[in-house]
């Protein structure tokens, strides 16, 4: 921290250690002042958002979004992206009504399947971008057309309706807390495991380690393939939970949405610091990314602002967030 | 070397620590190493020398096991060594320190040390406590002023070498092997480093240090081995040899070719001018000036800033202090663009990412620079007129294409590089920036470039030429600037310009005076008359012909 520097004789070496070793926090603290900032502001403007209903309902607006951007932090902390959650999610919902309605199998083995079914997704990104070599944009883009067009074959472009199993819908909307969704909760416990398994496994370690120098970790020793593999199967985990999550809260599995889902977790990731280069990034600013996307559709729809400019506000937001990254990036 | 303290069976203590047998590994048209020998006594800092190209990092990626050698045989404390890579070679006891760090910028000190063998706590989850301690542990018997838990991005190249050591070390190895370590530090970091190699040297280990400093070499190895092209010269012992011996036989070619340079004249105007030019991160001071219809040769080695000093100079990176005036007119260049309209041209050492469009076409890559100046009318491309004066550059320099509609790629490297000068050309260039002109050119089409540049500068055209290859700098140049560290260390004439002088001042520490450069037994650069030195340079060219 109280490094010398002298500059000459430094050509790549960024300026200063102190500084930039706090630059990581001060983005999740800024991440984190926005939210807040924005949150304040349309307390202020509006009496209808400042109401703890409101405030559940931001929460739970944000569970499908957030189980998604919690599975693609870890890919894009690698440097790579993931474009298949969105319809790879609208699949697993099919598959959700697939197992427990078509089939009729018991719920806990329905949504374990599920879940399963959406590691397999993230599996077969994983072995096409790893061992395949593709890259990741168009092996995902790719899935997601799969993904896309699977959801409309198997459930012949019908949604499939939950109304037989009524203890399915009580995933997400259900209440084990009084007024707390439990979709929120759910959100909460992968958040949480989520946050364990980047800082405290070497799974976690090596997402950094191969996001941060991908040569110098293959060269440490380290079977970067394998653990491609297992991060994009991760990844796909998540859009089981989040298949289950979303068709749990509509009552059905909606065969003809999902595509959008990815952009939006996507910019809820970048958001929060993750850096779209690779090395950096952590859960909490995911999930501080998913809240600001939430506050900002909530808020701007109670202020009666029309769908089209909550995009385009939304739009700037990214815009701020990825300049910020990259600003960062160049003055280190 | 000094004597094992021990009393060890003396049998043991003469088997080397580690011996290179005539090894040999050629890649595609190059033989970057044959019959190479090495032998690392027990207890020594062996010194690895040889000009840019010699073979030495070649070695180094046989060694870590990155390469596998097409001949000839690795012995480790007496038993064959055949590494599957890297970590097996640190593992067996041979750590290797790239000249390329091998580091994760985003994961601390403690993380990096111990990446892929982190200590654990049920299987799967990391113990960091544990990690951090036993980095700590690590780190205090190595004495390195290192954070455990500091962001590996966020310190100084030094630091990040001091990581890099502390890795290699944390394997309990045996030999360490370094490559240009001290690439990026200062005197007092190298001072540093020498004092942790001391440390670590045993009368069980040995350290393999290659640099190509004359002074470092003196202060820290017991032997010197001197490499060339990709051959094992010589070994001489540090304390009763001069660098001047050690210079002589890393140059030491004989020579066959008599070609000097061409209409060399100093009564020329001066067309270019630079003074103390600084940068950021590298240059410092930098001044010279390029007389109109001359060749410049830019000389140095790896890393001295010659491109740098280019790039400054066309505007694509930005300076720090220093001036820039053409024609005695004082200019700022913004970018590449603003120095093309200067009628600057840099044509870049990558001819292939940064010289051409491979996937055009001949037309195409000559008319690109021009298309707005010479071949547009209300913003539509004017092909017929474009096609012309393509035609006319493939005709006058001679670009061997079956026609310009020809893809790039399908040329060979000297029609390649004919391209991308007619490219410069055709914009009307005066000042004419070549950075390595002949690299990947087989030995006939560099003789072509070479006639070229030679037409050029007759011609009136002035022209820079930064060469790695130091036959080509001497026989090209009218004058020779030479760097080292990112600073002017002298500037020959043509007549005293000979392998000996430039590499003595591409081998200085910026700030040593010519008293130290006498100290380490060199005289200051002869003047000699030129029929005494028909000392101009046959090429490593049979090498790297590959027609």
């Amino acid at each position: 921290m109280t490094t010398a520097t002298t500059p000459q004789t430094q050509p790549d070496a960024p300026a200063g250690g102190g500084k930039s070793a706090w630059r990581g926090r001060l983005e999740q603290l800024l991440a984190f002042a926005g939210l807040l900032v924005i949150v304040v502001f349309f307390s202020i403007a509006n009496d209808n958002f400042r109401t703890f209903s409101n405030f559940t309902a931001i929460l739970f607006s944000t569970v499908v979004i957030g189980t998604l951007a919690l599975g693609t932090t870890f890919v894009i902390i690698t440097g790579g992206i993931d474009l298949s959650i969105g319809t790879g999610m609208t699949l697993c919902a099919v598959m959700a009504g697939t197992f427990l309605i078509t089939w009729n199998l018991p719920l806990g083995l329905g949504l374990l399947l599920t879940v399963l079914f959406g590691g397999l997704i993230g599996f077969v990104n994983g072995f096409n971008v790893s061992v395949l070599g593709l890259p990741p944009f168009i092996a995902t883009l790719a899935m997601m057309l799969v993904a896309q067009g699977l959801a409309l074959v198997i459930s012949g472009s019908a949604p499939i309706y939950f109304n037989a199993l009524p203890e399915f819908s009580k995933i997400s909307t259900g209440e084990l807390i009084p007024k707390v969704p439990n979709g929120v909760l759910v959100l909460a416990v992968l958040a949480i495991l989520s946050a364990i398994l980047l800082t405290r496994t070497l799974f976690g370690r090596y997402t950094f380690s191969i996001g941060s120098n991908e040569e110098a970790t293959e060269l440490s020793g380290i079977n970067v393939r394998k653990w491609k593999i297992l991060i994009y199967t991760v990844a796909g985990l998540f859009t089981g939970f989040a298949g289950i999550l979303i068709s749990a809260r509509l009552g059905s599995a909606q065969p003809a949405t999902g595509m959008g889902y990815e952009l939006q977790a996507i910019a809820a990731v970048v958001i929060g610091g993750t850096s779209l280069t690779g090395g950096r990034g952590s859960i909490i600013g995911t999930i501080i990314g998913a809240l600001i996307i939430s506050v900002l559709n909530n808020g701007l729809r109670i202020m009666s602002i029309p769908q089209e400019w909550q995009n385009v506000i939304l739009g700037l937001v990214i815009l701020a967030a990825v300049y910020a990254d990259m600003a960062r990036k160049r003055s280190a | 070397m000094t004597e094992p303290a021990t009393a060890v069976a003396p049998d043991h203590t003469s088997t080397p620590l580690l011996e290179v047998r005539g090894v040999a590994k050629s890649f595609p048209g190059v033989k970057a190493l044959q019959d190479m020998h090495l032998t690392l006594r027990r207890g020594e800092v062996l010194a690895l020398v040889g000009e840019n190209g010699a073979g030495k990092s070649t070695l180094m990626k046989l060694l870590s096991g990155i390469y596998t050698p097409d001949e000839g045989e690795f012995y480790f404390d007496g038993a064959p060594y055949q590494v599957s890579g890297p970590k097996h070679a640190s593992e067996t006891g041979i750590s290797i320190i790239h000249q390329e760090f091998n580091l994760m910028p985003d994961l601390t000190v403690a993380q990096n040390i111990f990446i892929g063998r982190e200590p654990r706590s049920g299987g799967f989850f990391t113990n960091d406590r544990a990690l951090n301690r036993r980095a700590a542990e690590l780190i205090e018997r190595l004495q390195l002023p290192l954070d455990p838990k500091q962001n590996v991005g966020t310190m100084t190249v030094a630091k990040q070498q001091m990581v890099e050591i502390a890795k290699a070390l944390s394997y309990d190895g045996r030999v360490l092997i370094m490559d240009e370590p001290t690439a990026a530090l200062n005197d007092a970091e190298v001072a540093t480093l020498h004092e942790l190699i001391r440390r670590f040297v045993t009368p069980e280990t040995g350290v393999i240090y290659i640099s190509h400093k004359m002074d470092e070499l003196k202060a820290i190895s017991d032997r010197i081995t001197v490499i060339r092209d990709g051959r094992y010269i010589d070994t001489l012992d540090t304390k009763s040899t001069t660098m001047k011996e050690v210079i002589a036989r890393m140059v030491g070619r004989e020579i066959t070719s008599d070609a000097r340079p061409e209409n060399v004249r100093g009564d020329r105007p001066v067309i270019l001018s630079v003074n103390g030019l600084s940068t950021k991160h590298l240059l410092k001071d930098v001044s010279f000036e390029l007389l109109e219809g001359e060749i410049l040769g830019f000389a140095g080695l790896m890393g001295a800033g010659r491109t740098e000093v280019a790039r400054a100079v066309v505007g694509a990176d930005p300076i720090t202090a220093g001036t820039v005036s053409l024609r005695g007119k004082n200019i700022s260049v913004g970018n590449p663009a603003q120095a093309a309209d200067l009628r600057i041209g840099y044509l870049s050492e990558d001819r292939k990412h940064l010289g051409l469009l491979l996937d055009q076409t001949v037309n195409a890559n000559i008319a690109l620079s021009s298309l707005s100046e010479l071949f547009s009318k209300a913003g539509f491309v004017q092909d017929r007129p474009m096609r012309v004066r393509s035609r006319e550059y493939v005709k006058s320099l001679r670009i061997k294409t079956p026609s310009i509609s020809q893809t790039t790629k399908n040329l060979s490297g000297g029609n390649q590089q004919k391209v991308v000068i007619a490219k410069w050309l055709l914009k009307d260039c005066d000042i004419l920036i070549f950075d390595e002109p002949t690299r990947g050119i087989d030995v006939g089409a560099k003789e072509e470039i070479y006639r070229l540049l030679n037409e050029l500068a007759e011609g009136g055209k002035s022209i820079i030429m930064i060469s790695s290859e130091l036959p080509e700098v001497l026989r090209m140049s009218h004058r020779i600037v030479v760097m080292s560290e990112g600073r002017v260390t002298g500037e020959l004439s043509a007549a005293e310009a000979n392998q000996e002088s430039v590499m003595h001042l591409a081998t200085l520490r910026p700030d040593e005076n010519v008293a130290d450069a006498e100290e380490l037994g060199l005289e200051p650069p002869p003047v000699v008359p030129t029929s005494v030195h028909t000392t101009v340079v046959e090429t490593t060219d049979e090498e790297e012909a590959t027609p």
